[in-house]
């Protein structure tokens, strides 16, 4: 039977099947981070059970570390308690661990690619919901809470019920200055925060197609913002370039590229949804709300609330824009940022800081704000350094830091202040996610760059 | 875990869409390493306003929650089903949940019921007119009732049979190692191992 790449990495990792019970499922690759495995390990130790596969698990460091002094302890010992506790952890039950300083340490979703370790064909799942983002290789990945991970690490599987399957179609050409992170913040407007609750999402079409691995990573990470549990494109020879010569890569990697090559959806598979988008028709996207769907055209304005006709999203606007400070009607682009953040595990990689060095290079940043730049990791860090990217930044007048989730999500010490507006290029708008009473913008790494120069929400376009 | 078979309480109305995590439990919380302490931090932003329904006396001993649509999107922290457990709620009605969430809640004990958009109007209409109202959520049924009104939720038979003996996963999946070993003897060789790389 015809089968989609989402039926057919699933069907290869079935360890039991019954009827009237969830699918056994086999995972291939666990990765593991301070702030959703404490409470996992705990209840190993209690059970008295191992860490079945070591060698299929790897740990990493970046919800809550300092971007800042890390050769020094880390300051808050609450933070510093969760980080020494995974150390001792990863050491009692000999899981491999990158830990600050190391130069493989980093955001969990930009370590995992870079070390090779995410590959074709793969089920890959991490105690962070933005697993989703391994997808973009073809591999089936997705965030799971932290009785999942225990039980990951007790068993190498989880029980899982099916998912359903939906295809996103993005077909013609991106306009200059259109990025992948508009892509996917077109698709969540489209189909809002849960359209894809019980889906896979696989992301098909020619401007799919045409994107870089890294780019691809960053439409496959938000798939969460659109309620889906895991998005997937097929891998292609974009993918095998970016997996050859990497760490983990195969020792024989001609036979892993003819699996490799196996897996596509089947010309005559049906989806349970099909969406439609044309690349051409898109802009530079970014969020006015409080939530990732709430997002508009760049160069439109404030939504009024009034002109919404579903009775719950109205109401959710009308709070969105209390939230935010925003009057209806004001154009978006008249809008003044006070911090820009460029990171994360949505745009926290080579290309990203490249993309925004190009924009912001020889210039400086507005006087009026300043600008964050977190590398998604400490890899990534070293490779901008080589190519003069921290300079760039720098002589911008913007931050430089150490690789960590950071502003993201406000758990370390890079934060928002009450009521202060922030232009990132990370993946939730939620009220108070990048600090208490923060006002969070969501935007690609190339409106990000621009903002920072022109002090409101501005594309490349607009200098 | 406790078994859940059913459970009767006052209900809260929360008449908010899209409640992410990090409205449930702020990231600056998840820095512990237990399982529990985490009530004080359950809708920790909003429950500065003093009219937040969480701060309504007529609320407070309420052990059901009643949402609106899309509740528990986001983050895939758990944190936020030990938040609500914590602080005392033992079920979440919704008209949808994430997915993420709706799992973490079922492993977890905390019964997550998805009910019709107009049946969760129904509800917060009852329990904003009389706080006091009891909500009876029988999962052996598979009901919610008060007053005189029923409603029927769907659950899956292996989540609830798993919830009324108060199953843990972990402890059935062992039982089945046999298939596990089998099907780890036939592992593609080209798939990686995080096995360090020497050189």
């Amino acid at each position: 039977m015809a089968k989609t790449l989402a039926e057919k990495i699933w069907a290869e990792h079935v360890v039991r099947s019954a009827s009237g019970e969830p699918d056994l499922l086999y995972i291939d690759l666990h990765l593991i981070h301070e702030v959703t495995s404490p409470q996992a390990f705990d209840g190993l130790r209690l059970a008295g059970r191992a860490v079945r596969r070591p060698d299929l698990t790897i740990a990493t460091e970046d919800h809550n570390v300092p971007t800042q002094n890390i050769d020094k302890p880390i300051a808050d010992p609450v933070s510093k308690l969760q980080v020494d506790t995974l150390r001792a952890n990863c050491a009692e039950f000999g899981v491999r661990i990158h830990s600050l300083g190391d130069k493989d340490q980093g955001v969990v979703h930009v370590v995992g690619p870079q070390l090779g370790l995410t590959q074709p064909g793969m089920t890959i799942v991490c105690g962070d919901s933005h697993t989703s983002t391994h997808g973009a290789f073809g591999a089936l990945a997705f965030g799971i809470g932290t009785s999942e991970v225990e039980h990951v690490l007790a068993t190498q599987t989880l029980p899982l019920a099916r998912p359903k399957t939906m295809a996103i179609n993005v077909e013609g050409d991106l306009k200059p200055g259109v990025t992948s992170k508009d892509i996917i913040l077109a698709i969540i407007a489209k189909i809002g925060t849960g359209g894809g609750q019980g889906y896979v999402i696989e992301y098909r079409g020619s401007a799919i197609r045409a994107l870089s691995m890294e780019s691809r990573m960053t439409v496959c990470n938000m798939s969460i913002e659109a309620g889906a549990r895991a998005g997937l494109i097929a891998p292609d020879q974009t993918t095998f370039d970016y997996i050859a010569g990497k760490p983990h890569a195969p020792a024989n990697f001609d036979q892993a590229v003819s699996y490799w090559k196996t897996l596509f959806t089947d010309q005559d598979a049906i989806f349970d949804v099909e969406i439609d988008l044309n690349a051409d028709d898109l802009e530079p996207f970014v969020t006015w709300g409080t939530n990732p769907a709430q997002g508009a055209s760049l160069n439109s304005n404030v939504p009024n609330p009034a002109d919404i006709a579903d009775e719950e999203a109205r109401g959710a606007a009308e709070r969105a824009l209390v939230y935010m400070g925003l009057e209806a009607g004001t154009p978006l682009k008249k809008i003044a940022i006070d911090t820009v953040f460029l990171g994360s595990c949505t745009n926290g990689r080579i290309e990203d800081l490249r993309a925004a060095a190009e924009v912001v290079k020889g210039k400086k940043i507005a006087s009026t704000l300043r600008m964050l730049v977190v590398p998604g990791s400490a890899r990534v860090r070293l490779e901008a350094e080589a190519e003069g990217l921290d300079k760039v930044f720098i002589d911008a007048g913007a931050e430089w830091r150490n690789a960590g989730c950071s502003m993201c999500l406000g758990m370390n010490p890079d934060q928002l202040a009450v009521g202060e507006r922030s232009a990132s290029t990370s993946n939730r708008n939620f009220e108070g996610r990048q600090g208490k009473g923060g006002r969070t913008h969501l935007v690609s790494p190339l409106v990000a760059a621009a903002t920072a120069l022109r002090g409101t929400l501005s594309s490349p376009a607009d200098l | 875990m406790d078994k859940f078979i059913t459970h009767t309480g006052s209900a809260v109305p929360l008449r908010r869409s899209n409640v992410d995590t990090d409205q449930i439990i702020p990231a600056v919380y998840l820095k512990r390493v237990t399982r529990s302490g985490f009530e004080d931090g359950l809708f920790a932003a909003w429950r500065n306003d003093p009219e937040f329904v969480l701060n309504q006396p007529a609320y407070k001993a309420a052990t059901v929650l009643v949402a609106g649509v899309d509740f528990g999107t986001g983050s895939s922290r758990e944190h936020a089903v030990w938040a609500l457990q914590n602080y005392g709620f033992k079920v979440v009605i919704s008209s949808r949940f994430a997915d993420i969430f709706r799992g973490n809640s079922l492993k977890g004990g905390l019964l997550t019921v998805i009910l019709d958009q107009s049946e969760v109007e129904a509800i917060w209409a009852a329990i904003e007119a009389e706080p006091s109202t009891q909500i009876t959520v029988n999962l052996e049924n598979r009901t919610v009732s008060y007053n005189s009104v029923v409603c029927n939720f769907a659950i899956d038979d292996y989540t609830r049979w798993r919830l009324m003996e108060g199953l843990d996963d972990i402890g059935l999946t062992v039982k089945n190692a046999d298939f596990i070993d089998s099907f780890e003897k036939s592992r593609p060789p080209h798939k990686p191992l995080t096995l360090p790389i020497k050189g």
